[in-house]
């Protein structure tokens, strides 16, 4: 889901420099000129209207980088008291998404729009194919009742001429959960109530428009502190970055932080749990199966007086056919604000990232713990566990690493204290993680996975469907869903493109050793 | 015929601002052009270390030409540009 283009290229522009100015001897200053770096007097406007309003948009996309809601900006509050107020703030908020409206000016609203093409045909294919007649010929055009037009496109379809078309707003298209709409007044904005914090509306948004906000102030300052500062870094990250994973681990310490700790050492854990839980619930449920077949036969195929078939239907109400994973923080937040009704089999094992805040709290209960993300939905998860204090993403990551002009090919490897499996190592795409599950049963044939790669609407109704038939497709019995395509690896702040990073985790993974069995 | 010399930055600050997507040329530049060109991976180019020019990351060379926030496409057409005037 990577978002490539001018648009992130500029976001990342942004956070870099940001990072600089907190470097710098005056934050507040070099903040406030973050626009003027960026658009100089004199410069070439490259995108809108006039140089002004691209400052105007740099700023905006400057507050979002200092960890402010973009929407409650007025425009009278110049960056130098935003970079003040982020060096005051104590504290972050749950609102991980930020809309930079200003930038939604250039898209038009979702509808069916007849084109200049139509040729006020006779057979008027389209007047026909609507079933809600919302089209009128008027002046030998086509026009459409917006009040009365469903969208469903059916005009689109039968048009000779290719004259009728649906204008998309992206955002609102790839939102799998309605989360995000485009108001009267033209402007998107989010729903946090829905929001499961995908991050796919800032992967599909042409103008950059939604932002991650950003949590890069704090870390620095904790860094800056004298506070222990630790990294916990994703599975996924090994395919993210130049050099391999202990080269990255120097690079992250010469970027300020004291320690690095990999959250593949949690994915054990995750797996090991994971896979304990699904033979436990696979038990019951042959147990349940065995019991009816010896009521059966003991009692010679006879019914059942009533009451015992009730008990039995409750009881069979209990016996889950089909277990979930639970590591993926999208689909986590999706459980919890649509899908109530998999809850029952989602697995209670913990994330990763739980069982890794966990352990380093531990060993180190006076250290600032930052995970560093491949996407979005994470910063919830962060926000909610309490061993967790900060949230980076690869993108700002990388932008420390430029501002600090660190090079990681260049840096010597240093070892993790707790090598992780091979198993683990790949929890970061598609496959990995039902592939871990099953690596860690004895009886690996007992796995029957069923992979989810990727929420969409279709996806969500099939989970729908498995939870209301309790039965999942073809007999599957392990469900492994991530929120991206491809898994973390195309979470909306990777780097690298899909298929090279999942290379270099494959790399990787041949050189670990295989988790151990239960 | 000399060769035309391309140089792909692979160093950190490349990588980030978007040259991941570069590592492509590695298939595409000697399926299409034999050995008219040699392709090589430098770890930095040195281009991203004065003040302000990581914005123009990333960077490739073709030849003397510097390629400034470089794509696939941008180098290509550069390649093409210089055989097209030999
Ligand atoms: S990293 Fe590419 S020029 Fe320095």
């Amino acid at each position: 889901m990577k978002n490539a283009g001018q648009a992130i290229h500029i976001k990342k522009e942004v956070l870099v420099r940001i990072i600089k100015a907190f470097l710098s001897d005056n934050f507040e200053e070099q903040a406030r000129l973050i626009p003027f770096a960026i658009r100089p007097k004199g410069m070439e406007v490259p995108y809108r209207c006039c140089i002004y309003k691209e400052r105007a948009i740099i700023k905006d996309r400057t507050i979002a980088g200092l960890g402010f809601q973009i929407e409650e900006d007025d425009e009278t509050v110049s960056l130098s008291t935003y970079a003040k107020k982020a060096l005051e703030r104590k504290e972050i908020d749950d609102k991980n998404l930020t809309v930079l409206q200003a930038a939604c000016k250039g898209c038009l609203t979702n509808r069916i729009y007849v084109t200049d093409l139509c040729q006020g045909c006779i057979a008027r294919p389209c007047q026909t194919a609507c079933k809600f007649g919302a089209i009128t010929v008027i002046n030998g055009k086509s026009i459409i009742d917006e009040e009365k037009c469903k969208k469903c496109q059916m005009c689109v379809k039968v048009c000779p001429y290719n004259a009728i078309v649906k204008i998309t707003v992206p955002c609102e298209d790839s939102c799998p959960v309605g989360a995000i709409k485009k108001d009267e007044t033209g402007f998107a904005s989010i729903d946090y109530s829905k929001c499961i914090n995908c991050g796919r509306c800032i992967a599909s948004c042409p103008f950059g428009a939604v932002h991650e906000k950003s949590q890069i102030i704090d870390i620095l300052k904790a860094i800056k502190s004298d506070k222990k500062v630790i990294a916990m870094i994703a599975p996924s990250i090994a395919g993210q970055f130049p050099g391999n994973i202990y080269q990255l681990k120097t690079a992250i310490i010469q970027a300020g932080f004291d320690d690095v700790y990999e959250v593949a050492q949690g994915a054990d854990i995750t797996a090991t749990n994971e896979a304990k839980e699904f033979s436990e619930r696979m038990k019951e449920v042959q147990a349940k199966n065995n019991e009816w077949i010896d009521a059966w036969v003991n009692e010679g195929g006879y019914a059942e007086s009533e009451q015992e078939e009730k008990a039995d239907e409750k009881q069979e109400e209990e016996k889950k056919t089909f277990m979930t994973t639970s590591c993926c923080a999208g689909y986590n937040q999706l459980v919890k604000k649509h899908l109530q009704d998999i809850k029952p089999y989602v697995s209670d094992t913990k994330t990763p990232l739980y069982y890794t805040a966990e352990i380093v709290k531990k060993e180190h209960p006076e250290a600032v713990t930052v995970f560093v993300s491949p996407c979005v939905a994470k910063r919830a998860e962060g926000f909610d566990n309490e061993n967790v204090d900060y949230v980076m993403n690869y993108e700002e990551l990388g932008a420390l690493f430029v501002a600090k002009k660190i090079e990681i090919m260049s840096c010597d490897e240093t070892k993790y204290v707790t090598e992780s499996s091979k198993q683990a190592r790949c929890f970061g795409y598609s496959g990995g993680v039902a592939d871990s599950v099953k690596s860690a049963l004895r009886d690996e044939k007992s796995v029957k996975p069923f992979v989810i790669n990727g929420l969409n609407k279709e996806s969500i109704r099939q989970l729908k469907q498995f939870a209301a038939k309790n039965e999942c497709e073809d007999g599957c019995n392990l469900i492994e869903v991530m929120c991206c395509e491809g898994g973390c690896i195309g979470g909306n702040a990777s780097l690298n493109n899909q298929k090279t990073a999942k290379k270099l985790i494959d790399t990787l993974a041949s050189n670990s050793e295989d988790i151990p069995k239960i | 015929m000399t060769k035309i010399s391309v140089k792909v930055c692979v160093g950190t600050t490349c990588f980030v601002m978007g040259g991941s997507d570069l590592m492509e040329l590695k298939d595409i530049i000697p399926a299409r052009y034999k050995d008219k060109v040699e392709l090589s991976g430098i770890p930095c180019l040195e281009l991203c270390s004065k003040q302000g020019e990581f914005s123009q990351a990333p960077y490739v060379t073709v030849d003397d030409e510097i390629i400034t926030q470089a794509t696939v496409d941008k180098v290509l057409t550069a390649i093409d540009n210089k055989l097209g005037e030999q």
